[in-house]
C-alpha cells in the first residue's frame, strides 16, 4: 500500500468535510450500538439538543463563543508554525485580568468599560506568551513545552488567588472571586438566553484576522514565515519579529476568550470557567484548516456536539463522554479526508 | 527513431529492459523504453532534467514499479518493486547525493547493512580482506579506518562505489557522478571506470554533460520527454549531434561581447567571516566588480561561496573588513535595504530560498518589496501587484496558470524565471547570482544567461557563482576561484583555461600564479 500525490484536486474535495463528518458519526454509531441504544434515536436526541429549539441554538452558540477565541488563537499561531499549546493558560490570564480590574478597581460607563476589559485581557494573554516566544526566538527553546507547562502554572496560580486573597466573602466558602461590576457585564443578545455579545466580538475578530492575513503586509509576512522561514529571511522579512507579533496576537485572542467567559457568561472567576477550551481550540483550528473564517463554523459545530451530547445523555442512556469521542473521531476523519484529497492510495 | 543495435542481440547481454512505461497520472515519465547492456560496457544515458533518466533507474533499482515492460538480468526476469532483489542480482547504484554516515569509518560504512543484526561479534577481518581485494582490483585506493567525515568529496564517491562493489554489483549505475567533482577528480573517476569495465563490470552512466559522456562511454542513449529519441555509438557521436538529440533542436548559448567596464559597483575589502553551523569561514577576501562586468566565482561546493553570497545578499555582515556597494560601506545586514539600493539577488537554492511555494506567483513577485508597494505601508496593493505580475509572466515567459497560481506547481526553470523577473523589474545595478543555472534545462539556461548578459550590457556589475566551468568561461569577464575560504584571483578569462581553474579549485596553487596576477 502506497500513497501517490494527486496532480489535481478531485471534484469531491469540496464535499470532503461533510463526508468526513458523516463517516465519523457512522463510526461512533458502533459505540452507541455497543452501549445498547439505537444510533438513530441517539443522534436524533443529539441534534434536537443542539439545534432543536431556539434555546438549544443559543446554548450552542454560547458554548461556541470561547471556542472561536481559542480556535483563532491556535489558527493564527499555527499558521506561522508557532505551536502555542498554552491557550488554556492565556484564557485564564485574560479572565484574571478582567477580575482584577473589573471588580471595582476602575469604574467606567459600559461603552468604555467593556472594551477596556477586553484590551486588558488581550494584554494579559499576550504577556503570558512573552517568555515562551523570547525563549524560542533567542535560544531556540521548544515552545510546545514552555506553553504547555505554563498552563499548569497559571491554573495553580488562579487556584491560589481563589482560595486566598481573591476569595469572595459572600461565596459561602466556594472558591470564586467577587463578581464583575454591572458596567463590565456583557449584555445578552437574545432575551432569556445566555448568549452574550462576546459571540459577536469573536465573530468580528475572526473577520479582522482574516482581513489582516489576507490584505496586509503583516499577514503576508506571517504567511511567508509560516510556510518558508528561509525564503522569508532571504526576502528580508524580520522573521523573529513576525513570530513575536503572531505570539502576541495568539495570546491576546485567548486572553479575550477568558474575558468573554468571565464578563459574559459566569460573571465571576472560578476554577472551572474553562473545561479545556484552550485545548479544544486546537481541534477547532485543525478542523478549520487554520482558516480564520472557517473557525466560526468549526467552533459552532464542536460546541453543538458537546451541547447536543449533554441533551442526548439525558434523553437516552448514553454517557455524555460520547461527545469527546465524537469530536476526536470527527477530527481524525477530517485529517484523513484532507490527506485523501491530496494523495490517492495505491493498493498493491 | 529506435534502432536495434547489434549489441541488443548479443549473447553476453547482462541487463535488458523491454518496453518500460511508467506514468504519473497523466504524465508519461517513461514511454516504451527498451535498452540492453553488455558485459564490460559503459552505457551513457543522456537527457535533460525531467527527461525520465532518474525514473528509469528507479524502476531498475526497484524503487518504482513500471506499468508496462519487463527487466531481465543475466537472462533472468527481475521481480518489480524490490530493491533487495535488484541488489541480489548485482545491480548497484551510486546516487548523486551520497548516502554515507559521516561519523562512521569507511569500513563501517561499507559493511553497514550487509551483516545480520543478531550477531555477537563482527567478522572484521574477512570484511577488511574483501575490501582490500576490491580496492586493488579496481584501483580504488582508500584507507578503511578513516572517518568518512574527513574524506574529500572524490574519496566519498569512491566509498560509495566500493559499497556497491562490496555487495557484489556487476552492473553499476552512476547518477550524475561528476556533479560534485573538480575536473581533475572527474578525470580520476573516469580512469577508475575504465579499469572496472576492463574487469568485466557493466556501467550505466547518467549525465547531461556532453564532454564527459564522450570521454567515458561506449554507447549513448538519449532520452527526451520520457521517450528514447536516439541511440549512437560514442565513436560516431559529436558534442553538437548529442546536444541536438538531447534538446530536440540546435543549441545556441549566448556569448559575452567585449565591453569597456565602468565605475566600481561592489567591493569586498579584507573580508573575514568566522565559521558558523550554516556558513563556512572566509579569509581575507578582496573582490570587486565594475559596471558592464561579470565576475565569475568558481569552486567546489562548500568552500565558502555560500558565505560570500550571504554577505552580498545582505543576510550577514563580515566579522571584519568592509562590504561596499556603490562606494558606500554597508553597515547593516538588511536585504530590504540592499534591494532599495538596486541590488539583484538570485539565491542558490531557488526552491527553498527564492520563493515561498505555498504562496501565489504574484505574491512571490512582490516578495522583496511588500512594504514599499503597500498602500500606506499596510495594505498590499493587490490589484497593482496582479497587474504587474501579469505583465512579468508574459515578458519573462513564466509558464503558469496566471498570477494566482500556486508557485510550488511551477517547474524549476519557471521558478528561476520568476526570480529573474522579480529582480530585473527592479533594474538592478549590482547582481549577485548564486548557481543560477544549476539543474535547469537548456532552454532555461540560455534564457538565464541572456538575461545576465543583457544586464551586463545595460551597465550592471554581476557576481556569478557557479560550479559549471563551461558557464563561467562563456559569460565571465574575470574569474576567481574559491578554495577553503580563500579567494584566488579574479584573473581575466583570457589568462585562464579549465585546467588551471580546476587546479585552483582543488587547492593546488598554480606555479605561475604570481605571473598571472
Amino acid at each position: 500500500m502506497r500513497l501517490e500525490l494527486r496532480e489535481n484536486v478531485p471534484a469531491f474535495s469540496r464535499l470532503s468535510p461533510i463526508l468526513a463528518l458523516l463517516s465519523a458519526f457512522l463510526l461512533c454509531s458502533l459505540l452507541i450500538i455497543w452501549a445498547g441504544e439505537s444510533p438513530l434515536n441517539a443522534y436524533w436526541a443529539l441534534i434536537k439538543g443542539a439545534v432543536g429549539s431556539s434555546f438549544a441554538i443559543t446554548e450552542s452558540l454560547t458554548r461556541a463563543t470561547p471556542l472561536i477565541f481559542t480556535g483563532l488563537a491556535a489558527a493564527v499561531a499555527f499558521r506561522a508554525k508557532f505551536w502555542n499549546i498554552g491557550a488554556e493558560g492565556q484564557l485564564y490570564c485574560g479572565a484574571m485580568m478582567a477580575t482584577w480590574i473589573g471588580t471595582g478597581m476602575i469604574n467606567l460607563p459600559p461603552l468604555l468599560m467593556i472594551p477596556t476589559l477586553f484590551i486588558a485581557g488581550a494584554v494579559a494573554g499576550g504577556l503570558m506568551l512573552l517568555l515562551p516566544v523570547l525563549l524560542k526566538t533567542h535560544l531556540k527553546v521548544d515552545e510546545v513545552v514552555t506553553t504547555l507547562l505554563l498552563n499548569f502554572v497559571v491554573l495553580l496560580f488562579v487556584s491560589l488567588l481563589l482560595e486566598g486573597p481573591w476569595k469572595d466573602p459572600m461565596s459561602m466558602g466556594w472558591p470564586q472571586a467577587e463578581p464583575i461590576i454591572d458596567a463590565g457585564v456583557l449584555p445578552t443578545i437574545v432575551a432569556k438566553s445566555r448568549l452574550h455579545i462576546g459571540f459577536i466580538i469573536a465573530v468580528c475578530l475572526a473577520v479582522a484576522i482574516w482581513l489582516i492575513l489576507k490584505y496586509t503586509v503583516w499577514g503576508y509576512e506571517i504567511r511567508a514565515v509560516g510556510h518558508n522561514p528561509k525564503a522569508a529571511a532571504f526576502f528580508g522579512i524580520p522573521v523573529n519579529s513576525s513570530v513575536f507579533l503572531v505570539a502576541m496576537m495568539s495570546g491576546g485572542l485567548a486572553g479575550m476568550g477568558g474575558v468573554s467567559e468571565v464578563a459574559g457568561l459566569k460573571g465571576y472567576l472560578t476554577l472551572d470557567i474553562s473545561p479545556g477550551f484552550g485545548y479544544t481550540g486546537i481541534a477547532v483550528a485543525m478542523l478549520a484548516q487554520l482558516r480564520p473564517l472557517a473557525v466560526i463554523p468549526a467552533a459552532i459545530f464542536l460546541a453543538s456536539v458537546y451541547v447536543g451530547a449533554d441533551a442526548m445523555s439525558r434523553a437516552v442512556n448514553i454517557p455524555n463522554y460520547i461527545a469527546d469521542v465524537l469530536v476526536s473521531v470527527s477530527l481524525l476523519a477530517i485529517l484523513v479526508s484532507n490527506m485523501l484529497t491530496r494523495y490517492r492510495i495505491i493498493w498493491r | 527513431m529506435m534502432t536495434d543495435t547489434p549489441i541488443s542481440s548479443q549473447t553476453n547481454c547482462r541487463l535488458k529492459l523491454s518496453n518500460i512505461t511508467k506514468r504519473f497520472g497523466s504524465l508519461v515519465a517513461n514511454d516504451n523504453i527498451s535498452l540492453s547492456l553488455a558485459a564490460g560496457e559503459v552505457l551513457a544515458i543522456l537527457g535533460e532534467n525531467g527527461a525520465g533518466k532518474t525514473t528509469l533507474m528507479n524502476i531498475l533499482f526497484g524503487h518504482y514499479v513500471s506499468e508496462e515492460g519487463s527487466i531481465e538480468v543475466n537472462g533472468e526476469p527481475l521481480p518489480p518493486g524490490q530493491p533487495q532483489a535488484s541488489l541480489k542480482q548485482g545491480i548497484g547504484m551510486v546516487h548523486q547525493h551520497f548516502t554515507l554516515a559521516d561519523n562512521l569509518s569507511v569500513l563501517d560504512n561499507i559493511t553497514l547493512g550487509t551483516e545480520p543484526l543478531f550477531q555477537l561479534y563482527r567478522n572484521d577481518k574477512a570484511a577488511r580482506r574483501r575490501l582490500a581485494e576490491l580496492s586493488e582490483r579496481f584501483g580504488l585506493v582508500i584507507k578503511p579506518d578513516t572517518l568518512v567525515a574527513n574524506l574529500s568529496v572524490g574519496e566519498k564517491q569512491r566509498v560509495e562505489i566500493l559499497k556497491a562493489l562490496y555487495r557484489g554489483a556487476s552492473v553499476l549505475i552512476l547518477d550524475e557522478p561528476t556533479a560534485v567533482l573538480t575536473p581533475q577528480e572527474a578525470q580520476q573517476l573516469f580512469s577508475i571506470l575504465k579499469q572496472m569495465v576492463a574487469e568485466g563490470l557493466s556501467i550505466i552512466f547518467i549525465s547531461h554533460k556532453l564532454h564527459e559522456i564522450l570521454a567515458v562511454s561506449d554507447r549513448v542513449m538519449v532520452l527526451r520527454g520520457g521517450k528514447m529519441v536516439g541511440e549512437v555509438f560514442t565513436k560516431d557521436a559529436s558534442k553538437a549531434s548529442l546536444a541536438e538529440l538531447m534538446v530536440g533542436r540546435k543549441v545556441t548559448r549566448p556569448k559575452a561581447l567585449p565591453l569597456a567596464t565602468g565605475k566600481r559597483v561592489m567591493a569586498l575589502q579584507n573580508v573575514q567571516l568566522k565559521a558558523t553551523p550554516n556558513l563556512a569561514a572566509l579569509e581575507n577576501i578582496n573582490l570587486d566588480v565594475h559596471q558592464n562586468e561579470i565576475v565569475g566565482i568558481a569552486g567546489v561546493a562548500g568552500n565558502g561561496q555560500s558565505s560570500l553570497a550571504a554577505i552580498m545578499n545582505g543576510q550577514t555582515l563580515p566579522d571584519s573588513g568592509e562590504f561596499r556597494l556603490f562606494d558606500k560601506a554597508i553597515k547593516q545586514a538588511d536585504p530590504r535595504a540592499l534591494v532599495g539600493l538596486k541590488v539583484g539577488r538570485i539565491p542558490e537554492d531557488r526552491g527553498a530560498e527564492g520563493v515561498v511555494g505555498e504562496m501565489t506567483v504574484w505574491e512571490n513577485l512582490i516578495a522583496e518589496k511588500v512594504r514599499t508597494q503597500a498602500k500606506r505601508g499596510i495594505f498590499i496593493n493587490q490589484s497593482e501587484a496582479r497587474q504587474e505580475a501579469k505583465q512579468l509572466i508574459e515578458q519573462y515567459d513564466i509558464r503558469c496558470e496566471g498570477p494566482n497560481a500556486e508557485t510550488r506547481l511551477l517547474s524549476g526553470g519557471n521558478i528561476q524565471k520568476l526570480i529573474l523577473a522579480r529582480n530585473f523589474s527592479n533594474n538592478p545595478h549590482f547582481i549577485i547570482a548564486n548557481q543560477p543555472i544549476r539543474g535547469l534545462d537548456e532552454g532555461a539556461i540560455s534564457f538565464v544567461q541572456e538575461k545576465l548578459l543583457e544586464a551586463r550590457q545595460s551597465g550592471a556589475g554581476i557576481i556569478l557563482i557557479s560550479e559549471d566551468l563551461d558557464e563561467l568561461f562563456q559569460v565571465s569577464d574575470r574569474i576567481a576561484v574559491m578554495f577553503d575560504g580563500q579567494l584566488r584571483g579574479p584573473y581575466p578569462v583570457a589568462q585562464l583555461d579549465v585546467q588551471k581553474v580546476g587546479l585552483m579549485m582543488s587547492g593546488e596553487i598554480l606555479a605561475d600564479e604570481v605571473q598571472l596576477t
